[in-house]
């Protein structure tokens, strides 16, 4: 790191509790659509529902009832707490044109952006925590106490909220070439549901179909944080897939800083 | 690389600003912009076939622009719309990146867009703003203090010094959404000003505003650049703005340099004619009228004459001294009717042409 990153390091550090501040006095603004905005995340709860009654007979692989109850609602809280609407919004700063202002900064947009996503958590978290005792209490005792699991829970969510924050950059920052990014990253979601553990648990996979969503970076997103959360996944099996998911953080970041340099250079600044 | 004066070592960029003020504030040669257009016509066939085979057609916004502006002038940017003054103050800026030519603003290579190069200016665009809408502009001036890394104390000495002159102490508490057009333009200005910048690049400032609040925006930027001696180049549609502030004028044509000098010659070239009018006590005959110039209006209580500006004094003289004239004043044909004229006139291109 040379001496001029470090000072841009400083610099961002020093402006992030502003920015975090501002955030989050946006998001009160707009609470109101935020919660609608939440409540479309209700998926989990759907399969919830449906795979606590397929299994109420007789368990399905080595889930039961309780199992699936766990999972589901571990699965909504990380979606909470790591999703990311980076996308539509850059999509649409791109084709009005709005993201002039923001490129006129001298700080990067997605340093912007990421604040104004952190800056939600507290009132996204808000609506987890109801989840997160029903998770604690009426679903046996699964969920780790033990300080070492419990911090490779904040690592797996930290590189979840990192990776989804940056594939969405990527993927927004292809409006900067094409007429709509969003229709792209429909078909990221569609694979996403299946890949990242959304609809079914990956455990449930026949072993090809498991070793190719552990290839893939779905599940890093969302299913690897899940599954430590509710003892699924032992946590000297989880050390290699955080490596996993860090790598793909990495790549991440290295790709959505070149296709933003490539997409600024392009970029026409529309609209007047 | 990047600036004039500056030694590049291993990735270091040393000094952070320029080695000594550059002498211009801002330099451009042979600037070009030329924009891809994907073209299609209307209907659904037109629909299909450019899903299979996209058209595109250059649109040259730019050509061959070349100018060079001082610290702390104020320069106004003319051309009918489409003319390609916002493209040039977006590669002024460094939002677009040039087709051909060389631009430096403040000593800086614009698109290059680094962080002492952006804290030096400011565009504020009268269409689009960076006012946080549903906050008060005081959480928008708190987050520019962030991102800008303004030092508290001078933070605070700016923003006493913008609220005062342009008397946004209390609007800056409200939700940006209840302000009127007026009310945010002013605190957009705020948000724009409170680095402190060096260059100032102003793409419509008064669009919409009402004829005093023009005025209020027109003042402010005025004693901006005398306090800060900051640069300003402005656009705007409204020409009394740029006659107000601007003491030289650069005019833009289909992308090309039509004109660049002061605004009364620029009017003086096109129209090298005054208009003389009169109240009269009692009608005034039109032959003794038309042997002092072209006669534009003539009634009873009322003449309007059109004076070559070199005989101008003498026929002041010589209408004074008629007993029937009560008043007398001299004026500019209107501003906009001296424009219109300049662009019906073919450009040198044009009338070199076969």
């Amino acid at each position: 790191m040379n001496l001029r990153s470090l000072r841009r390091a400083t610099r961002v550090l020093r402006a992030y509790p502003t920015l975090l501040r501002v955030g989050f006095a946006g998001v009160m603004a707009y609470r109101a659509e935020m919660l609608v905005w939440m409540l479309t995340t209700t998926m989990p709860l759907v399969s919830l529902a449906l795979w606590t009654a397929v299994s109420s007979r007789a368990p399905v692989g080595k889930f039961g009832p309780a199992d699936f109850t766990a999972y589901f609602l571990a699965i909504l809280i990380v979606r909470q707490l790591t999703s990311s609407w980076l996308v539509w919004e850059l999509n649409a700063e791109i084709k009005s044109g709005a993201l002039s202002q923001r490129l006129l900064k001298p700080m990067h947009p997605l340093f912007l952006f990421s604040a104004d996503n952190l800056a939600a958590i507290p009132i996204r978290s808000l609506l987890c925590l109801p989840l997160a005792l029903v998770l604690l209490f009426a679903t046996g005792d699964r969920i780790p106490r033990d300080p070492t699991t419990l911090a490779l829970v904040a690592v797996a969510l930290l590189g979840a909220w990192l990776l989804n924050f940056l594939v969405s950059a990527l993927i927004g920052a292809l409006a900067f070439v094409m007429e709509s990014s969003t229709a792209i990253f429909e078909v990221y979601l569609a694979a996403f549901s299946i890949f990242a553990g959304y609809l079914v648990p990956i455990e449930l996979f026949p072993p090809t179909l498991r070793a190719v969503s552990e290839a893939l970076p779905f599940r890093y997103t969302l299913a690897l944080p899940a599954e430590l959360l509710t003892g699924l996944l032992d946590p000297a099996r989880a050390l290699p897939q955080l490596a996993v998911q860090w790598a793909y953080v990495l790549g991440a970041l290295v790709a959505t800083t070149l296709a933003w340099r490539a997409g600024i250079r392009r970029f026409a600044a529309f609209g007047g | 690389m990047g600036r004039v004066s500056q030694i590049q070592v291993a990735g270091f960029c040393y000094p952070p600003v320029p080695l000594m003020a550059p002498a211009q504030s801002v330099v451009v040669k042979g600037l070009s912009k030329v924009y891809q257009v994907h073209e299609r016509g209307a209907g659904l066939t037109a629909s299909l076939r450019s899903l299979f085979h996209r058209r595109y057609r250059a649109v040259q916004a730019v050509q061959d622009l070349s100018f060079s502006i001082a610290p702390g002038e104020r320069v106004g940017f003319l051309g009918p719309n489409g003319a390609g003054k916002t493209t040039t103050l977006k590669v002024l800026s460094g939002l677009l990146h040039p087709t051909e030519g060389e631009v430096l603003v403040s000593g800086f290579v614009p698109q290059r867009r680094q962080v002492e190069f952006l804290k030096q200016i400011t565009l504020v665009m009268g269409q689009k703003q960076q006012l946080l809408w549903d906050l008060p502009p005081v959480e928008t001036f708190a987050l520019n203090r962030a991102i800008y890394d303004i030092e508290e104390r001078t933070f605070k000495q700016t923003l006493d010094e913008l609220t005062t002159l342009l008397d946004i102490g209390t609007i800056a508490q409200k939700p940006t959404r209840q302000l009127s057009l007026g009310e945010r333009m002013k605190c957009e200005l705020a948000a724009a000003l409170l680095h402190r910048p060096q260059v100032l690049f102003l793409d419509e400032p008064t669009i919409g505003l009402d004829v005093s609040m023009q005025l209020t925006v027109r003042e402010f930027i005025h004693s901006y650049n005398e306090r800060h001696g900051a640069t300003v180049i402005l656009t705007s549609h409204y020409m009394d703005d740029v006659a107000a502030l601007c003491p030289r004028v650069i005019v833009i044509d289909h992308g090309r340099l039509r004109y660049d000098g002061s605004l009364p010659d620029l009017v003086r070239s096109v129209n090298p004619h005054k208009q003389i009018a009169l109240r009269t006590s009692a009608p005034l005959d039109r032959a003794a009228l038309e042997r002092v110039g072209a006669v534009v209006a003539l009634d009873a209580a009322r003449a309007v004459l059109q004076v070559p500006r070199a005989a101008l004094h003498e026929a002041v003289a010589h209408l004074l001294g008629r007993p029937e004239v009560t008043d007398l004043t001299v004026e500019d044909p209107p501003l906009e009717e001296v424009m219109r004229a300049f662009f019906a006139r073919p450009t040198a291109e044009q009338e070199a042409a076969p």
